[in-house]
Parts: structure tokens; sequence; C-alpha cells
């Protein structure tokens, strides 16, 4: 049963100038038909622009589509009666790790979605410190966000969507204000989460390198999906992928260049160790 | 780095009055301030005197720290009792130029000054033993009462805990985009009063910009949390009266009674 | 023109109990044209020493000498030195405040107070070198996309004229094209102009590619003051300060584990490429 799925959607929204007068319609996001299946760990790509964060503010519904439809866990997004429903299926983490988090102390930032959904006081206190523990920040219970890095700020606000027990978590960008230590333990949080509890997981980036252990990736362009497939698919095509503004991790663009200079190669080499193995192979070791 | 700014200058301490209930401390602190007005001689005084020391003794907050909210009103003070020793009418004691100290002028600077040193000693006790967010979630609690009347208790609560929240986070980023223009050839220091607020703009229209970023920002991660308001919403840490807080308020309730008795006595 | 720090140490809540040493004796000269790159883990010092080097921090011990002076002496005149050292701070579209882009640009050369004629002249140029057409020129700051954005707030200190420019993270929260159309425009802009740039980066790549010099720190130490090969020779340190080297560099000692007899002191794709077509060729 997949857990989003969208017909046909596309979102518009119109551009004034200075006075108020329309200057045109842009679509942000242009007949996008996808299915993501419950479980499993999406990442979609795309430049600034493509419209890949406005695609992801479908998924909890805090944009509606112009047209089409989205479903979430089957429920049609713009039915008023499930949208809390939604949103608690949905979970969403954002971009501005200081901009989502609401609590003076961290567990009463984490407490926050639950208090919402009237979850009763004790159940609240277990779920805080199920999800606290399941991101590796339980020691940080007590402390001030402010005194938090930014990576585990973010790891503090994906504690903050698990306490509301979602089916699936929507990371817009997550990583894009952090330092590489911050980037690699959100993401490793974040697989965490798919690998042991079963969450979806759907990682909106621009950086390869996080995508490189995702069951599929989508691409996106000016509001369309132009490629999708798993990651060594999408990674084979390293011309089309900078076509589209993106970039591939340094060991596939090594592998590319190798074989553009007469050596042969797989498509689509992801890691060091397939690398390794493929220049073994063509020595004939 | 985010300077930790804590505003009415919590202090940390392991006291009775530190783990009290907010909604005590916010009405014991009420109920002092009436008991202020209430005393009308000396032994009054001593009384108020007496308790506050009492209650200080327990906070275990250094006085020191409680000399520190004095520092702002020391202009006040000074006025206050000038104004009453030169101008109440009354008997005479001493006649320095043109100005003339009675004994009513006497009392009423002493009672008028006290009872603005104990109105700053008593509420700063509060701020000083309460976190912020605690005192927002007493001040909730009391409050609620006026929803019966459309007053948006919750929201006004939310908003002055998310307002105490932010607060450090603009600090530093008011001085990040300082350091900015400055790096740019930007001056915040000469020039006249006109010319200083002209230099703000800079300052000023990033920040606001900034600010509603943020708060943008902030609705959007709330409403994808499930937040609707306060209607059905429950608490991580409700506020729960415990044997201590019955304890406090019947203190309360005898020493208005004791003060409201010293008025008899002389 | 050069810049010097004679033994720089800067502790916040100097003297208190809590005092925190931002940098811990730092002596670094800075000559003329350089392409330097600053790498170090959150903390680490880099953010507290660049703004030394503009004086907008004073240290709390030691010198800092520009072309010579002592840029703390109480004679010495810090806000020309602001012109003569540009910083570009992170998210600089941040300090966009003005009506239109090109006032916004003007600020910084108004403040110096150069004519009129002068100021504007500045400003076109400015936003010329980096890329923004002419059709941007008179509209609101707030509505250009983000990489635009970005690149008026540069232009806006390119403006000054600055001899040395100190760019703190002029990539963050940009896509991959968005990078490198940045890195690639401060690089040209180096070699034009001959003046000196500090990059400061977390991505060991971008380094790698663009700067002929890396300064690494620590703690507030210079740990590594070298070319950026040399550095990264050193992974294994680098790692325990949080840092790592190129991925790069580590495919290559990989490879070399394997038998191949590479040099594996590579930091770019381009020398990894045709160092392995060598190796294969044997």
């Amino acid at each position: 049963m997949s857990i989003i799925k969208t017909d046909k959607l596309a979102f518009e929204y119109i551009r004034r100038d200075e006075e108020g007068n329309v200057e045109g319609i842009t679509r942000a996001v242009d007949d996008v038909s996808l299915e993501i299946a419950q479980g499993d760990f999406i990442a979609i790509l795309g430049h600034n622009g493509s419209g890949k964060s406005t695609l992801a503010k479908h998924m909890n519904a805090i944009l509606y589509p112009t047209e089409g439809t989205i479903w979430v866990d089957g429920k049609d997004t713009t039915d008023e009666e499930y949208l809390w429903d939604i949103r608690q299926t949905a979970g969403m983490v954002f971009q501005n790790p200081d901009n989502q988090i609401i609590g003076q102390i961290v567990e009463e930032d984490v407490g926050f979605g639950p208090e919402n959904m009237g979850v009763p006081t004790a159940e609240i206190w277990e779920r805080v410190e199920e999800s606290l523990k399941a991101v590796g920040m339980y020691e940080y219970r007590k402390q001030s966000p402010n005194k938090l890095s930014g990576g585990q700020k973010q790891r503090v606000s994906i504690a903050g969507v698990i306490a509301m027990h979602p089916k699936c978590i929507v990371l817009d960008e997550p990583t894009a204000m952090l330092d590489p230590v911050g980037r690699k333990e959100v993401i490793r949080a974040v697989r965490a989460l798919n690998e042991v509890e079963g969450i979806t997981v759907i990682l909106i980036t621009h950086y390869m390198e996080e995508v490189i252990h995702a069951d599929k990736v989508f691409v996106m362009d000016d509001g369309h999906i132009e490629m999708q497939g798993t990651p060594k698919e999408i990674f084979s095509q390293v011309e089309r992928l900078k076509e589209l503004r993106l970039d591939v991790p340094q060991v596939t663009l090594l592998a590319y260049e190798l074989e553009q200079s007469g050596v042969p190669m797989p498509k689509g080499i992801l890691t060091t160790e397939e690398l390794t193995e493929a220049l073994n192979y063509a020595q004939g070791k | 780095m985010i300077r930790e700014i804590t505003l009415g200058q919590y202090y940390q301490a392991e006291s009775v009055i530190h783990h009290m209930d907010p909604r005590t401390k916010i009405v014991g602190t009420i109920a002092f301030i009436v008991s202020l007005f209430l005393a009308n001689n000396w032994i009054g005084y001593v009384v108020m005197a007496a308790f506050l020391a009492a209650v200080i003794c327990i906070s275990k907050v250094p006085f020191k720290f409680m000399v520190r909210g004095m520092k702002s009103i020391v202009l006040l003070l000074l006025i206050t009792v000038i104004f009453n020793l030169f101008l109440t009418p009354g008997t005479p004691i001493v006649k320095i130029w043109k100005l003339t100290i009675t004994q009513e002028g006497l009392r009423q600077a002493i009672y008028m000054g006290i009872r603005l040193i104990f109105l700053i000693l008593g509420s700063s006790l509060m701020t000083l033993t309460t976190t912020p967010n605690n005192l927002t979630d007493g001040l909730e609690s009391l409050l609620g009462p006026l929803k019966l009347i459309h007053v948006p208790v919750h929201e006004v609560a939310m908003m002055m805990a998310i307002a105490l929240r932010f607060i450090p986070i603009l600090l530093d980023e008011t001085d990040k985009i300082m350091k900015a223009q400055i790096a740019r050839g930007a001056d915040f220091e000469s020039g006249n009063l006109i010319k200083k607020a002209k230099n703000m703009i800079p300052l000023l229209v990033p920040l606001f910009i900034s600010a509603f970023r943020r708060a943008n920002d902030l609705a959007m991660a709330m409403e994808a949390r499930c937040y609707r308001g306060g209607k059905n919403r429950t608490k991580m840490k409700p506020l729960k009266y415990k044997g201590r807080d019955a304890a406090a308020y019947l203190v309360l309730v005898l020493y208005l009674a004791l003060v409201v008795a010293t008025k008899k006595l002389l | 023109m050069a810049i010097i720090l004679d033994h720089v140490s800067h502790a916040y809540e100097a003297g208190t109990s809590m005092q925190i040493k931002a940098l811990d004796d730092v002596n670094l000269v800075i000559p003329d044209g350089q392409f330097i790159g600053l790498i170090g883990h959150t903390g680490s010092g880099k953010s507290t020493l660049v703004q030394h080097l503009n004086g907008l921090l004073k240290p709390t011990t030691g010198n800092i000498y520009y072309n010579g002076a002592d840029i703390h002496d109480p004679e010495y005149n810090r806000k020309e030195l602001r012109s003569k050292v540009g910083l570009v701070f992170q998210y600089p579209e941040h300090q966009l405040f003005e009506i239109d882009v090109f006032k916004d640009v003007c600020f910084g050369p108004k403040n110096l107070g150069l004519s009129q004629k002068e100021v504007e002249l500045r400003a076109y140029e400015a936003l010329k070198q980096v890329g923004i057409a002419d059709e941007y020129f008179y509209q609101s700051p707030f509505d250009l996309s983000g990489g635009q954005k970005r690149r008026v707030a540069i232009a806006g200190v390119l403006a000054m004229k600055p001899e040395v420019l100190i760019l703190d993270e002029p990539t963050a929260g940009l896509d991959p094209k968005g990078r490198d159309e940045i890195l690639n425009l401060i690089a040209a802009l180096q070699k034009e102009r001959g003046i000196t740039v500090i990059l400061v980066s977390h991505s060991m790549e971008d380094v790698a590619k663009y700067v002929q010099r890396l300064i690494v720190m620590d703690k507030g130490r210079v740990m590594y003051d070298d070319a950026p090969a040399e550095v990264f020779k050193h992974y294994e340190e680098l790692e325990k300060m949080g840092l790592s080297a190129p991925q790069v560099t580590y495919i290559m000692h990989a490879l070399k584990k394997q038998g191949y007899p590479v040099n594996a002191d590579l930091t770019t794709i381009e020398e990894a490429k045709n160092e392995i077509l060598r190796v294969l060729r044997l």
C-alpha cells in the first residue's frame, strides 16, 4: 500500500509586482504522478527552484494542489476532515534548525506535538523518552536548545516529529544549514529510523552523498519529475544530472571520467569499494 | 555565541520557593504588594520586613542578586523621597533655604521609600525563583477564567513563551547584522540622535525581515506538529498544587491578617 | 600588502573563571595575492580569526599589523581598514536592506565618503563583476532568487575595492550549480584582481580544488598551514578534529592498499584520474 500517492499534481501561484498587479503565473509543481511505498527511504533531488520543497509541502497538507490530487495514507489532503490525521501521519522537519523549536527545554519541545494531539500527560512522557533515545539525544533532554549544535537541534526536531507516531517523515533539506558533522548525525538518525522502526522517510536534498542508500530517487526540474530510479540508475547518468544543475558523489564522477578516458567501467558506481572492484576487473585481476 | 539572557535573571537554586507552584508565587507577590499599602504604622512595616526577610532567606538567593534589581530604581527612589520630604504639609521640623521638612514629610518619605524598596525586592524574588516559562504557565492558568469572556489566554501565553525562546536568537542575529554592516563601513556610534536613528535602518530592516521569516517558518512548523490553538490540548507539565503550596497560602492569609491587625494597634 | 598576526590570542570573558580561549597564540603572515583556505570544525576559532583581520574584534593579547601598522593603535583608522579588508559573512543576503539592489551595493562606498559619482561607478562595476544583469539593478533585493541575493551581497563588499577578500562559507545553502558558480566567480576575481582571498569553508573538496594554501584550525590554534596536498596527508589527524580529506584522497589510499602503485596524496578528481590512468597503463 502506498503511503503517499499523487495523480497529476500541480501547484500554481500568481506572481505580483510591486503594485499588486498580476505579473504571471508560476507552476512550481507540474503534472507530478508518483507513488511511495510504506517503509521505503525515498530521496527527492533537485536544484533550488525545481519544485521539490513545494511538492514536499503537499505531503502534510501545508499546501493544497491547484490541480490533481495527493493521497496520504489513502486520504485526500483536500478533505478537511482528515487534516489533522494527515499531519500526524506525515510529519515534517524543516531546514532551519532554530525556526522549528518551540520549547525552552529539549524535552518540552519534543512534547509539543503530543500535547497538541491531546495525548495524556503520562503517555507524553513515554513518547518523549522513546523519541529522544531513538535519535540519541536523551542526555540532552533538560538542556536549552540554544546550547545545541545544528545537527543536535535537527535531531531534536526529528524526535519531536517521531513523538507523534507518524507513518512517514518528510525532511525538507534538513542538512542544508549544517556542517559536515551535523549532516552525518542527521542522516544517520534518519536511516536508523527507517531501518529499525520502519518509518517511511522522504528526504529532500541536494547533497548527493546523502542519497546513495535510498531505495528510490526522484529528480525534479522545473516542477516535473525528470528522472526516477534507484541511486545506481540515477547516478549513472552523470551528464543528465549536470544538465539538471546537480552533482554526483566524487567517486561516481571519477569513475565516469575514467570511463570517458577509455577504461571499461560499469555505470553508477557509488562507493570506493565498487570503484576498486571495477578497476580490478578492468585489469583482469 | 548565543548569550544566555535570562529575563528577570532566574537564579538557579534548590529551595522551597523555587519548587513552589508559580501560581502560588504570583498570588503571593500580589498579596505582598497589597500588604505594602495596608500597613500604616511602624509595627506594620516591621511585620512586612520580617516576612520579606524570611522569604528571601528560604529562597537561598544571595542578597547581592536581590540588590541588582534595585540599581534601576535608585533615581525613582531619590525623587520619591525628596518630593515627600519637602512637599508634605504639616508640623515643620527643619528649614533648609526655602524648603521645609515636616514631621509628616519625614514619615511619608521613609514609608514611601521603604514601600518602593520592598516592592522591588518582592517582585524580584518572584522572577529570581521562577523560570520565564514557568511564569507564563502560571499566568495562563490564573487568567484561565478570562477565557469565558473570550480573552485569548492560551494564545497570549503561547506568544509570550515563543517570544522568550526567540529573544536570545534575535539578539544574536542583531549582533551578526551589526557586524556585517560595520564591515561595510557602517557607523552605529557617532552622530546626533537623528543621525543615529537613521543609521539604525541598515540594522532594523534586515532584523525585521528576519523576524518575520522566522515567524513564518515557525507557524508552518507548529501546524505541521498539529497545533490548532488551545482546544483539547493536554500539558506535559501540568501545574499541580502540592502540600507546600497549601502551607504557603495559609502563611499568606495569616500574614495579611497580621498586617491588617497592626493597623488597629497604633 | 601583508597582514601579520603576532602571538594573537582572544579570550571571551577574559579574566573570569568562565574564560573561553577562542584564539590561542596565533601567528600568521598573509601576503598579497594568495588564495587561502581556512578550515576547522565549528568552534575551532575560524570565525573569530577572520573577525580579527578587519578589526571587528580585538585580540586579548598579541598584535595585528596591516602593511606594518598596528591596527589597534589608537591613531589607526580602522574604518579605512575595513575598506581594505572586506569581510563577507555567512548568509550575507541577510544584511540586504535597501529599496533596490543598486542602492544596497552603494551603501559600502557611500560609508567611505566617496563622491556620488565614484560611489555609483563602483556599485555598477561590482554588480557587473558578480554577474548581475542590468535589469535587476532597480528591483528590490528581496525579489531576487537566493543565489542572486548572495551575489548582490558580495558585490556590496566588492564595491569597497578591498585588497583582501574574506568569505565565510560563501556556498552555504546553495545547490551544486550555485556552489560552482560562486566559487568560479571568486577564483576568477582572485586571478584578475590579484587580491588575496581567504575562503572559510567546510567542504574539503572545494578548498582542494581552488586554494593554494590551506590553514587548519582547531581549538583556537593553527594546526596546519601548508599546500592542500600536504595538509591532506594528515587525514587521520584531521578526522580527530572533526574534519576529513576530500573523498578523492580516501579513494586513492584505498587503491594503494589494494596494491595499485599510486601516489595517494592527491586531492582533486583531475589529479586522481590522471594518476589512475598512468598506473593502469603500466
